[in-house]
Order: C-alpha cells, then structure tokens, then sequence
C-alpha cells in the first residue's frame, strides 16, 4: 500500500517534470508530426499499390492488398525508430538531473526504497510515452472511418503492443544508463549509443552467422517486434522484452544501491 | 534521541570521519562545528542515512540507521547544505510531493503543509515556482520540506550558508523556534551562530571530536585568555602598579605602547568584574584612561585554536594562554 503510494507519488512527480516544462510538449509534437508524415507516406504507396494491384484485377489476378499488412505495419515499425531517437532524451534526465541539482538527498533520505523510486521513474516515463502511442493511433483510427472496408483491429493491438514493449525497453536502458552519471548529456549519449546497438543486433540474423552472432541476433531489440507487428503474439517475444525491462530496473536499482556504498 | 558511537567513515584511503562519537539528547540543539572538509557533511549524511557509516554505529530515536534505515528516515528531516528543490515546481506542489514521500498520510497530509508553510512563513509564495523564489526563500522551503512530516530530528546542514544577514537572523530564529519540538543538529563553519542557536557544540576537524561543551562552558575553559585591555597615559611603572592594587585583579601584563599611551592586559580572579574599579584606579592615580575593552576568546578563536593546535592535546589543555596578539583588539566577548 505505501509502496504503490510512493511509487505513485514518483511517477506523478517525472509526469509533472514532463508538462511542467516543454519536455512532454515538444516530444509529443515530433512523435505526432512524424506518426502524421510516416502515415502519409503509407497511405500514399498503399494506394498506389493498391491501384496497380487493380489494374491487374483487369486480367484476373492480384489479391487485394492488405491495410494492416502495407500501411499499418511500416508507420508501426517506422515510429519504433522515432521511439530510438526520442526515448533517451526523455530517460536521460531521470537520475543524472537529480544527482546534479541534488535532490536525489531528498529522495534518497526519504522513508521510500530505491526500487520504489526506480520503478516510479520508469513508469512516469512509460506513461508519457503510451500517451504518445495513443495520440499516434489516432492517424490509424481514422481507419476505420475512411476506409471502404476497415482494417482488422487484432493486429493493430499487436502492433501498438510491440511498438509499446520496444519503447519500454528503452525507457528502462535510459534509466540504467542515466543511474551512472549526473551529466545528463553523457546519459544521453549512452542511452541512444546503447539502444542503437541493441537495434543492430537484430541485423545479424542471417543463415551464415556464426554462434556468437546468433546470440547477439537474439538480443537485438527488433527481432522480437516482427512476430507482434504480424499480429502474433509469441511467448518467447514477450518473455524477452519483459526480462529485458526487468533487467534494466534491476540494473538501475544495483546502481543507485552501489553508488551510496562507493560514495 | 541520537547517539553516535565510533562512527567512522572512510572514502577509499581518506577518512572523513575517524571515530566520532557523540550523543544529542531530545530537544536540544547541538552545534556541529569545524571547518570545511573536517567531516561535518558526512557524519549528517550518515545520520539521514544516505551513506552507509565504514565502522561504527548511529542511532537515531533507537534505530540504527543501517539496520532500519526506513524507519531511521521516518523520524528525520534533513536539509542538505544546498536545499533538495525541484525548480519548475511551485512551492505548494513541491511540500505536497515532499509530503508524500516522507510518508505523512493522505488525510492529515493539507493540515502538516499548512503547518510548515506557516512555521517556516512561505505562505505568500505557495503558489510561486521555486526557480523564481530568492536563495532566502529558497531556504526556508528546504526548512518547511524537512518539517513536513513532523520529524522527532531535525538535521541541518549550513542552513544559513549563503544568505544574507537579515536573511540569516531570520533562519537563526526560526531555528531556535523548532528546537524543543524537534531534536536538532545543525552544522556550520559561522561561528556566532553556534553560540546563538545551540545548546551544545561538538567541534570536529579532520573526521575527529576535538571538544564538546556549551558554548559557555567551552570559553570558560579557555578563559585564561578572558582579560581586560586597558589603554592609558602615564609612567608604564606606575600605571602597572595602579591597576595590579584594584582588588580583584589577578595579573597584569605588559602589552605594549606607544609613545605616551602604554596597553596593559589585565587579568581578573575568577572571572570577577573589576571595570569600573580599573577605571576608577587609572584616573584616580592621576593618568588619562584612553580606552577599557574586554579580549575575551571568542568562540572563533577557540575553534581557531583548537582546530590548529594538536587536537588531542587541546581538548585536555584546560587553559592555554594563546599568544597575546592573536586576540583581536577590542573584541567583545561573545
């Protein structure tokens, strides 16, 4: 009961930092301007494609194209890159600005433990950022209102759903990285340095690799996406993201334990 | 309500604090005293719990503050030497997050921000941010945020460093205030301040307890340099044989002189106060009294001088007669 109160209380504190100042404003701005310009881009091949597809109905062949797979999927995995520019410089500032200003004294003096004060910072974070997703599905949504025949929505959950988990992993990353510095652009740089590795590991998936590649491929951040954007939900796709947040948190409270006994 | 045993902190091979120990009683306010990087930050930083001690224990209101740090934190409120403030929040958000996290439960939490915006007179800038509040101000929310939750000890780390005088008067008193109520330990380099607001002083250098007393007591034992200057004209010879005669006057000595004014330290018995005889004595004699001022030891100078002579030595050294000359002029006993 305390702990989800003071879990509480540090989440709506990052959630005020966020729209206290332009933060939360401008992110959501830049996901929303690109959610919008991605998005027309998709609808616009689709179209063509769909177009073309028609034309060759003429001849009696060509399916019809499907919209979760042509238009929803891309602008899904499109924003899953904007979520690896944005997500650090959201994370960054999460430990490293209070150990700078000195009010991690305030938190760390405090009757809340550090995996309270951990996960509260994670979640303040997360929340802004499903704020961002919802606000991105909005463009989706309208759908369901324009289309002649809509798309399935199963796919479209999955898919936020991946989008969401990709993210979160993030967020963690940057709350691990941002534990070990009190500058804030170091943490930065660590948390889009980090991210982006994790994202080309999901490169080395390819039938020559060697064992070490393989293990590295199975890391990589996207690879565990696909499977979601297709709509299925796989066991082992979520189990990694989830273990990869848990072990994020987890490193960020070691962190901040440890640092108080170096001091 | 405090007790420190043996405390002892170590950064790698530095030791901050070497086996300091001290007890502070319930209500009172203790002077932590010493210069800067004599250990005063990290023994408050122990007491609050945000360091771990390398040796040795402390207990705050009976809990050690490693083995029930939660409950250790419950009952302290700490203001670290610049105030924990989140600046993009305005004061009221701020006490009401701070309120939250020290655990002060939903129904009671309106009535303790109250309680501290007015103890602590923040209540014309409650809805302010705390970027734009001056560094007085400033303060003086870091105070209200350490009262939130009505703590049994107040721990306060240079809690007028940087203010201005006014500004210090004001935090001085509503220190002296809270004292009472709360347990408190306040740390400071400023040393009028000690004997201002605290009941009991711990001076420490160099991670070390080099003197506890009150600040009373601690000029008492120094009092061999508590002496009176006198400043006339005259023959020196007789001059010194005027004042050695006025009852009460226990030694007199020779300072210096000028041409035609000639200075005299003059010692009284058991701190006896023998001004006007002196003065009479001087002007009776037929010489001209130029001035009669106390050279007391400040308590500057007793921290001067215990924390540049070995300290061990002089926590035992009941009155060691310092230099002449390194009493100021003219200085009023504090």
């Amino acid at each position: 009961m305390t702990a989800l109160r003071n879990i509480g209380a540090i989440l709506e504190k990052e959630w005020r930092h966020y729209f206290g100042s332009p933060i939360a404003y401008v992110a959501l701005c830049m996901w929303t301007l690109l959610f919008g310009f991605f998005y027309n881009f998709a609808v616009e091949f689709f179209l063509r494609q769909s177009m073309m597809m028609s034309q060759q109905m003429e001849f009696g062949g060509g399916p019809k194209l499907s919209m979760n797979e042509y238009l929803i999927r891309p602008v899904m995995q499109n924003m899953a890159v904007v979520a690896l520019f944005i997500l650090p410089m959201l994370t960054m500032r999460l430990y490293a600005e209070e150990k700078r200003t000195g009010t991690i004294e305030l938190l760390a003096t405090s009757p809340i433990t550090d995996w309270q004060i951990v996960l509260g910072k994670f979640l303040g974070a997360l929340a802004l950022y499903v704020l961002m997703i919802v606000v991105g599905l909005i463009n989706v949504a309208l759908l369901w209102y324009f289309a002649s025949s809509p798309p399935e929505w199963k796919p479209v959950v999955t898919g936020a759903l991946a989008l969401l988990l990709v993210g979160a992993s993030f967020i963690s990353l940057g709350l691990f990285l941002s534990t070990l510095t009190r500058n804030q652009i170091v943490a930065g740089i660590l948390g889009f340095g980090f991210a982006l590795m994790f994202w080309i590991f999901s490169w080395f998936d390819q039938p020559t690799a060697t064992a070490t590649l393989k293990v590295l491929a199975y890391l990589g951040i996207t690879n565990h996406m696909e499977n979601l954007a297709k709509g299925v939900i796989e066991l082992k796709d979520v189990v990694f993201y989830v273990s990869f947040i848990a072990f994020g948190l987890f490193l960020a409270q070691q962190s901040v334990e440890s640092q108080r006994w170096r001091a | 309500m405090i007790e420190v045993t043996n405390l002892t902190k170590k950064y790698g091979r530095t030791t901050a604090v070497d086996g300091v120990s001290f007890t502070v009683q319930k209500g009172e306010i203790l002077g932590f005293l010493g210069p800067n990087g004599a250990g005063k930050t990290t023994t408050m930083r122990i007491l609050t719990c945000y360091l771990p001690p390398t040796d040795g224990t402390a207990k705050v209101a009976g809990y050690d503050v490693f083995e029930a740090p939660l409950e250790v934190k419950r009952r302290v409120g700490y203001i670290p030497e610049t105030p924990p403030l989140y600046i993009d929040m305005d004061v009221q958000t701020y006490l009401d997050f701070a309120a939250k996290i020290k655990g002060v439960p939903g129904k009671s939490r309106k009535a303790r921000i109250d309680d501290a915006v007015e103890k602590c007179r923040v209540g014309d800038v409650r809805k302010t941010l705390i970027g734009k509040l001056s560094k007085g101000y400033r303060q003086r929310v870091g105070l209200a945020q350490a009262i939130i939750h009505n703590p049994d000890v107040l721990i306060l780390d240079e809690p007028t460093a940087g203010l201005d005088p006014k500004q210090i008067i004001e935090t001085r008193e509503l220190i002296k205030s809270l004292g009472g109520e709360h347990t408190i330990v306040l740390s400071t380099h400023i040393l009028p301040e000690v004997s201002m607001t605290c009941g009991r002083v711990v001076i420490i250098n160099r991670g070390k307890v080099v003197a506890e007393d009150t600040p009373d007591n601690l000029m008492h034992r120094l009092r061999g340099a508590a002496a009176l200057r006198v400043e006339a004209k005259g023959d020196p010879e007789q001059l010194e044989r005027a004042l050695a005669r006025v009852p009460g006057v226990a030694k007199v000595s020779v300072h210096g002189g000028s041409t035609g004014t000639q200075l005299f330290d003059v010692e009284a018995s058991d701190g006896r106060d023998v001004r006007a005889e002196l003065a009479r004595s001087v002007v009776q004699g037929g010489f001209e009294l130029l001035g009669l001022s106390q050279v007391g030891m400040s308590l500057e100078e007793i921290f001067l001088h215990l924390t540049t002579t070995d300290a061990a030595a002089a926590a035992h050294e009941a009155a060691p007669a310092p230099e002449p000359s390194a009493a100021p002029e003219g200085q009023v006993m504090l």
